[in-house]
């Protein structure tokens, strides 16, 4: 029998949210057709490192498996990406991951991602339909425009494009695209149409649209193909209509 | 209104105030310029119209230093609030994202010198002229930091043009976007002949 094939890892460790990050390295016998998540289930079976020491098994975040949550994004060999749908038998060795670094650690590849979040309540990300009666269905959306806003309400929130974002740091506020694209998603909506005004303002604040630089990371980025610099290039259209009305008043606030 | 959008305000601003009037100085100086390579009188005679247009200390307050010191301090700002990751995305518009902070800078340490150099000899009595270049660009390491710093400043104005189209959502569209890259590019090799023809002038 030949030498059994390994898989060598390079893992950024960290034991809480406030200790040092460490490498520790891991080889794992081969078999053909993992992803980076079967991966580190294998290490976690045998919490054994490189160097034959027992040792804590990895955290990381996981849900769906199937890269629609967003979860799993890490930095997988420099670049950030969901880890279960980064096959082994296409990446370089060793495989190096380590946590994206725009978000805190929590532990290990855990990275807690609550910035977003706070980001989609801030730009109001969502289309309110709540009241004290029933207001009956909303205004019709043509087909052909549902198809298009379809392609921008995939955005998983996983984070990747923030990563990618060379704005996006600890010097800086900016909120970065994830929320930006979702503003064009729902300002385009009939109904969510109908705070459109308030969407824009918030985005023309602090931290907002204005701080893109247009490095275009993100676009290149995203997993899902989100046209994010589309988003935000359309915005800034109409940030910069809705600045004139602010400036100079006007009788069309939302339409 | 303004109060909370301050931010938004001073983006914007210095958006639009690289390219006009910032950007369009800059132009127009490198065509006064150029009058060199027909030689030192016509230079003299150029450059001497310029420094004889009625209300000049106004022009140049106004369309001058206030502009590019707001342009520069905010810039400086924006420049050292970015952390560049070319080394880890090589994608074409990160470059140009790292290239305009850095020609942002340089250009910034040209025109200081030349400020000095120039406008405020001249405050001082000097005489600036056509002899006054020639003295200057004599030496090859000036020659090299002109050259540069040109070269520089009409890099970080081409390809302002670019991100000032983007930023006012005027081209939106990767199409657009493309078109106004190749437009800009035109630009920036168009006024790159037009400054390295009048520096070499005075060689």
């Amino acid at each position: 029998m030949s030498e059994q094939k390994t898989i060598r890892f390079i893992i950024t460790r960290q034991d809480t949210a406030d200790s040092a990050p460490y490498d520790e390295e891991f080889e794992i016998a081969y078999r053909p057709n993992m992803n980076v998540i079967s991966a580190l289930m294998e290490i976690r079976r045998n919490p054994v490192n490189a160097k034959g020491e027992k040792t804590t098994p990895i955290t990381w975040d996981m849900n769906c498996l199937e890269e629609v949550c967003g979860a799993c994004s890490m930095n997988i060999n420099g670049k950030p990406r969901q880890s279960c749908t980064a096959l082994v038998d296409q990446l370089e060795q060793p495989i190096r991951l380590a946590p994206m670094s725009t978000f805190p650690v929590t532990r290990d590849l855990q990275v807690d991602r609550s910035r977003m979040f706070d980001s989609l309540k801030r730009v109001k990300a969502w289309v309110p339909i709540d009241g004290t009666y029933d207001l009956g269905p909303g205004p019709r959306m043509p087909e052909r425009k549902r198809q298009w806003a379809y392609e921008l309400s995939k955005c998983m929130t996983c984070g990747v494009c923030l990563e990618a974002c060379p704005n996006v740091n600890s010097k800086s506020n900016f909120i970065g695209p994830q929320p930006l694209s979702q503003v064009r998603l729902f300002n385009a909506h009939p109904t969510g149409a109908m705070n459109r005004d308030e969407r824009l303002e918030t985005i023309m604040g602090e931290g907002g649209l204005a701080n893109c630089g247009n490095s275009q990371n993100c676009v290149q980025s995203c997993p899902k193909g989100i046209p994010l610099t589309t988003s935000i290039a359309a915005l800034n259209r109409e940030a910069t209509m809705q600045s004139f009305r602010n400036f100079f008043g006007s009788d069309h606030a939302v339409d | 209104m303004m109060a909370d959008n301050r931010e938004f305000f001073y983006r914007r601003l210095h958006s639009l105030l690289g390219v006009i009037p910032v950007g369009l100085f800059m132009v127009q100086h490198l065509v006064v310029n150029h009058f060199a390579t027909k030689g030192e009188e016509e230079f003299n005679q150029a450059a001497g119209f310029m420094a004889s247009l009625p209300f000049v200390y106004v022009l140049e307050i106004f369309i001058i230093f206030l502009p590019l010191l707001f342009h520069a301090i905010y810039g400086l700002y924006i420049a050292f609030t970015a952390k560049n990751n070319v080394g880890r995305y090589g994608y074409f518009r990160n470059w140009m994202f790292m290239l305009q902070r850095v020609s942002g800078v340089i250009t910034l340490v040209f025109i200081a010198w030349h400020v000095w150099e120039t406008r405020v000899q001249a405050a001082l009595g000097a005489e600036v002229n056509f002899q006054m270049m020639e003295n200057i660009l004599d030496n090859p390491f000036m020659l090299v930091f002109y050259i540069v710093g040109v070269l520089s400043a009409i890099f970080h104005f081409a390809n302002g043009l670019w991100s000032f189209c983007v930023s006012w959502g005027i081209a939106v569209s990767p199409r657009s976007q493309q078109i106004v890259t190749y437009a800009t590019l035109f630009v920036f090799v168009a006024l790159s002949i037009v400054g390295l023809r009048a520096i070499f002038a005075f060689v």
